[in-house]
């Protein structure tokens, strides 16, 4: 049962976890012994996520790599520590190891003040993020986001930044709100599936043995869809994400919207979706509906924004549309678009929130419209920070793309949902606008009198070497997707056809190659 | 006659066990010789403290190999002619009310040494407390119900009005008299009326013996409809109701709270209300179990409108004494909806012990730093002399943000865990619509528990933090610290370590 692989697996939630124990007693630490134990915190995980990846047996369909099961006393009810990976939670593992080790790496480096108490809740939100992918059991699936989202809180109160009082108490009571029905939406699938037990493949046996009936499977689907449709801000219940992603520091922001906010998404695609299939057809329409709102009216208040950072926040709330309407389509297809889209995503948010801090130290201010002419100091940070506005845009080239670009196929490919291929395509045009008058905006033109005098004077850098590392890291892997999508769609394609249906319109497409043929584009319009 | 009296007598005395609540007979023996001792010369008065702390501490460990040793009686077996009867739950519930007695002495110690008030007489009367809560738990029988209830009560009015030179805590001290004495009366009256009815010939399964709990259910498994027999059993449930301080009985709570010293605070907060739901699961499993399709609706809405009001009135509350009392009677809220599931779940109740027992964990954690950490006269605490907390006292910030999380049930601490379970219960017992409104508390709970620990690690714009530095922590109070945050964090990663669920 335990095989040396279970035990890096669970290693890789029990490392960060330990090394945060030990630095937040090391108020006296010295800053080399507090970065190495950081970098073994942020970097085991990294490393296990990486080796697990290539020892992953793609052949395992429908079971779990690298399982293991400890007993913690609540066997009576039917719950384990159940770990292991199977397709569709390994890239999220990974993406959680890049992230978490870019963030972490970015945190080092950081000036924050009680620097060992802000690596200690970074680390804690590690262990409880490898924790929440790598959970077959569905109570410790909850168990390890509400862990890592706890950190998330105390990090905005105390080293956030304007407005961080509220926005923390927002986004703690929206999240909690959200993370109450989402469980009870788990408690009713335990009780009602008759399966004594919160194990994913046990639930999943027993549901499909015998269906609930399509009132039970539409009510326990409300629960999780808005349970999980709050903590990844499903329109219109955004309002926290843009406002906390603000208020937060750098590095709570990276792995909350990069990493933790795709627990919701997850949750519906590994778990709520495949097992209450009627309940997704009975709320369908609004699901499309509400995704439709998250892409077209936060795209347009992104455009209206003038906050950088603000900005960043609404767009992400406004990605997340594509990735519902992937999970709306309902087929292997839209499903592992919504998959490489999140992943894809959290890499590329994680960037340009780090990105957009390594500006701030340089221009002093958030405002879009007193920035201007940075690229003439910093061409190199203009160049990264334009690649990840590109990648978010959603070109080719990087991983965004192939995750909108397989959803809309996925769209396109079923009548219920075609008329939504053109309200989605408007929103790769309404990100266009605000990403490249962003980097517009901040690069180039004139800037406005004092950042000019400030331009003028050599307290202006460009990207330093600690900045540069994590931003590195994360563009390589967002640009490895982008060229080779395989890398995540190979495994998740076997996986979700396993649980969604393959798509009628049209049998050609092959999900098992990942990247769709060229010519599905046009036979999906 | 007389040889009938005799065999009567005989047959009692033959299930006169006294070894069965030696741990009880011992802490009176203990609380007695605190007094004596307190006579003696001034010298040995100053061993007062550690000679109560050392024999609860004593006692403890006696109490914990007694339930581990196969001698304790089995389950349902009666004592003292039916007077008492060991439950599921005796042997673990007198080592909680131990347990508590020794917090609560051991903060009481903290406490009075800084208000310059007499120590032995409160050490007395905490493990005189903690004795009859012990056999309150084990009665089977309403006098002794009403016996060792009068005893924790009559013991409280006298640790409420602790602090004699406190305007607050006198007038906490009279509100908890004249209540109390109330729900006394109305519990009695309750009584009174179910020995009545099933003292009348007229009905089916007429009972002389109508106090003892056995018999008393025999009658009403024969008449569960009689008004007079609902209105009884009404009553008696509404005296503890008020122990336990759920709606419409909780209107003392916040005065009480905020007036009483910190530790009996504490001492009300946890063991008071867990002596009262042990005895409510007894009652309700055992006589009254034939009334359930009456009693049941009843605590469904008392369950709701505890969550409601507790947390909703805890909201605008800015005195922190206050607010946990609030919280608390929220807490009996949850507590009430396991109650109300143990009818159709069959393992709720140890979910409520659980829960219990978390509580109290939790409980103990926040009063023990509220205990350290206050300044004086305590009542007026408000969350601002918390500010910063996390930099000027790492340790209890720590501490305090752990307790409250607990309370808030947040993972991966205990009540967490326990909340879970009684949501689970109830999920299964399909009280659907308590399990929103429980669902609402809990986020509801989040704004105030989030208010205190943000306080805690928030920077004070003042100069607050020079002036307000306590003094450094002894070991002691470390270790102590330490020990229930760790079993809280322990309950909430193996809640199996308690061999409960």
């Amino acid at each position: 049962m335990f095989d040396t692989h279970a035990i890096i697996l669970l290693a890789a939630i029990l490392v960060p976890l330990l090394a945060g124990v030990v630095l937040a007693f090391g108020s006296g630490f010295t800053t080399g012994l507090r970065r190495s134990l950081a970098l073994l915190g942020f970097g085991f995980p990294l490393l296990a996520s990486l080796l697990l990846a290539f020892r992953f047996d793609s052949a395992l369909v429908g079971g779990y790599n690298f399982e293991s099961k400890i007993a913690t006393g609540l066997e009576s009810i039917g719950i384990y520590l159940h770990l292991g990976l199977n397709g569709i939670s390994l890239p999220l593992f990974l993406l959680a190891g890049v992230v978490g080790f870019a963030a972490g790496l970015y945190a080092m480096f950081s000036k924050a003040e009680r620097p060992h108490l802000y690596l200690a809740l970074m680390l804690f939100m590690q262990g409880g993020l490898m924790g929440t992918f790598a959970s077959v059991d569905i109570f410790f699936f909850y168990f390890f986001h509400e862990f890592a989202l706890i950190p998330t809180f105390i990090m905005i109160a105390v080293w956030g930044g304007t407005g961080r009082r509220s926005a923390a108490m927002e986004m703690t009571i929206y999240l909690t709100l959200g993370a109450m029905l989402s469980l009870l939406g788990l408690v009713a699938l335990y009780v009602t599936s008759g399966a004594e037990s919160f194990s994913l493949p046990e639930l999943r046996a027993y549901l499909s043995a015998q269906p609930l009936s399509e009132t039970l499977q539409a009510n326990i689907f409300a629960l999780l869809l808005f349970g999980f449709g709050i903590l990844v801000s499903l329109f219109p219940f955004h309002s926290w994400a843009p406002k906390g992603y603000a208020a937060a520091p750098t590095g709570a922001a990276m792995l909350h919207a990069g990493v933790l906010k795709k627990f919701g998404l997850y949750g519906l695609l590994q778990i709520a979706a495949p097992l209450l299939p009627a309940g997704l057809a009975h709320w369908f329409p609004w699901l499309a509906w509400l995704a439709l709102g998250n892409i077209i009216i936060i795209g347009l208040i992104t455009i209206a924004q003038r906050d950088l950072k603000l900005m960043l926040g609404y767009s992400s709330v406004m990605h997340m549309g594509y990735a519902f309407l992937g999970i709306a389509a309902f087929s292997a297809v839209g499903v592992g678009g919504a998959l490489l889209m999140m992943v894809a995503h959290g890499l590329s948010v994680a960037l340009l929130f780090m990105l957009s801090t390594c500006i701030y130290h340089r221009s002093l201010t958030f405002d879009l419209k007193t920035m201007g002419g940075l690229a003439t100091k910093a061409p190199v940070l203009c160049a990264f920070f334009v690649a990840a506005t590109m990648a978010s845009i959603g070109l080719p080239g990087f991983g965004n793309f192939w995750g909108e670009f397989t959803i809309f196929i996925a769209l396109g490919q079923s009548e219920a949902t075609r008329w939504l291929l053109l309200p989605a395509a408007l929103g790769i045009i309404i990100s266009a606008i605000y990403g490249l008058r962003a980097v517009a905006n901040i690069f180039f033109g004139r800037p406005r009198a004092e950042f000019a005098a400030r331009l003028e004077s050599d307290a202006v850098k460009d990207i330093e070497g600690f900045e540069k590392a994590p931003a590195v890291v994360l563009l390589a892997a967002l640009m490895l997707i982008g060229i080779f999508p395989r890398l995540v769609s190979d495994r998740a394609d076997a996986e979700l056809a396993g649980l969604y249906p393959a798509t009628e319109s049209l049998p050609q497409f092959e999900p098992a190659t990942g990247a769709p043929v060229p010519e599905g584009k046009e036979k999906a319009h | 006659m007389n040889e009938g009296l005799a065999d009567f007598l005989r047959g009692i005395a033959a299930t006169n066990e006294w070894w069965v609540i030696l741990p009880e007979i011992l802490l009176a023996l203990l609380a007695l010789g605190l007094l004596v001792l307190e006579l003696l010369s001034p010298k040995i008065r100053k061993l007062v403290p550690r000679v109560a702390l050392a024999g609860q501490g004593l006692i403890l460990v006696l109490l914990l190999a007694f339930s581990c040793s196969e001698c304790v009686g089995e389950t349902g077996q009666s004592y003292f002619g039916g007077l008492m009867q060991s439950n599921d739950w005796s042997q673990l519930m007198r080592v909680f009310f131990a347990l508590s007695a020794l917090m609560v002495s051991y903060l009481g110690g903290i406490f009075l040494a800084r208000q310059n008030l007499a120590q032995t007489e409160f050490y007395h009367l905490v493990i005189m407390v903690a004795a009859a809560m012990m056999l309150l738990v084990q009665s089977n029988n309403f006098v002794m119900l009403f016996v060792a209830l009068e005893m924790v009560t009559v013991a409280f009015y006298v640790l409420v009005a602790y602090r004699r030179n406190s305007s607050l805590s006198l007038e906490a001290g009279i509100k908890y008299l004249i209540l109390s004495a109330l729900s006394s009366s109305i519990l009695l009256f309750g009584i009174v009326l179910l020995y009545g009815v099933a003292g009348n010939p007229a009905l089916a399964g007429t009972t002389g013996d109508a106090l003892n709990f056995d018999a008393l259910g025999a009658f009403i498994a024969m008449n569960p409809d009689n008004p007079l027999v609902l209105t009884g059993a009404m009553l008696v449930l509404a005296g503890i109701c008020f122990k336990i301080g759920a709606v419409p009985f909780q209107i003392w709570v916040p005065d009480v709270y905020q007036g009483a010293p910190t530790p009996v605070t504490a001492y009300l907060a946890v063991a008071s209300k867990a002596a009262g739901f042990i005895v409510m699961l007894g009652l309700l499993h055992g006589p009254f179990l034939s009334l359930q399709g009456f009693l049941l609706p009843v605590l469904v809405v008392v369950a709701a409108a505890s969550i409601l009001f507790g947390n909703i009135a805890a909201v605008t509350q800015g005195n922190l004494k206050r607010l946990l009392g609030l919280s608390g009677v929220a807490h009996a809220g949850y507590l009430l909806m396991g109650v109300v599931a143990s009818f159709s779940v069959e393992w709720a109740d140890r979910a409520v012990v659980f829960y219990l027992i978390t509580y109290m964990l939790a409980s103990f954690a926040v009063f023990a730093v509220l205990s350290i950490a206050g300044q004086g006269d305590d009542a007026e605490t408000s969350m601002d002399s918390y500010r910063n907390l996390s930099q000027r006292q790492p340790f209890l910030g720590g501490v305090l943000t752990l307790g409250l999380g607990s309370l808030a049930g947040i993972p991966p601490l205990g009540g967490f865990i326990a909340k879970l379970f009684l949501f689970v219960a109830a999920f299964q017992a399909g009280l659907y619509g308590l399990l929103a409104t429980a669902v609402l508390g809990v986020v509801i709970s989040i704004y105030y528990y989030f208010s205190w620990i943000r306080t805690i690690y928030f920077k004070s714009s003042g100069n607050l933090d020079a002036g307000e530095l306590v003094q450094p922590l002894g070991i002691q109070a470390r270790c102590v610290m330490g020990v229930l945050v760790a079993a809280t964090i322990l309950l909430g990663v193996f809640p199996g370590v308690l061999s409960l669920l």
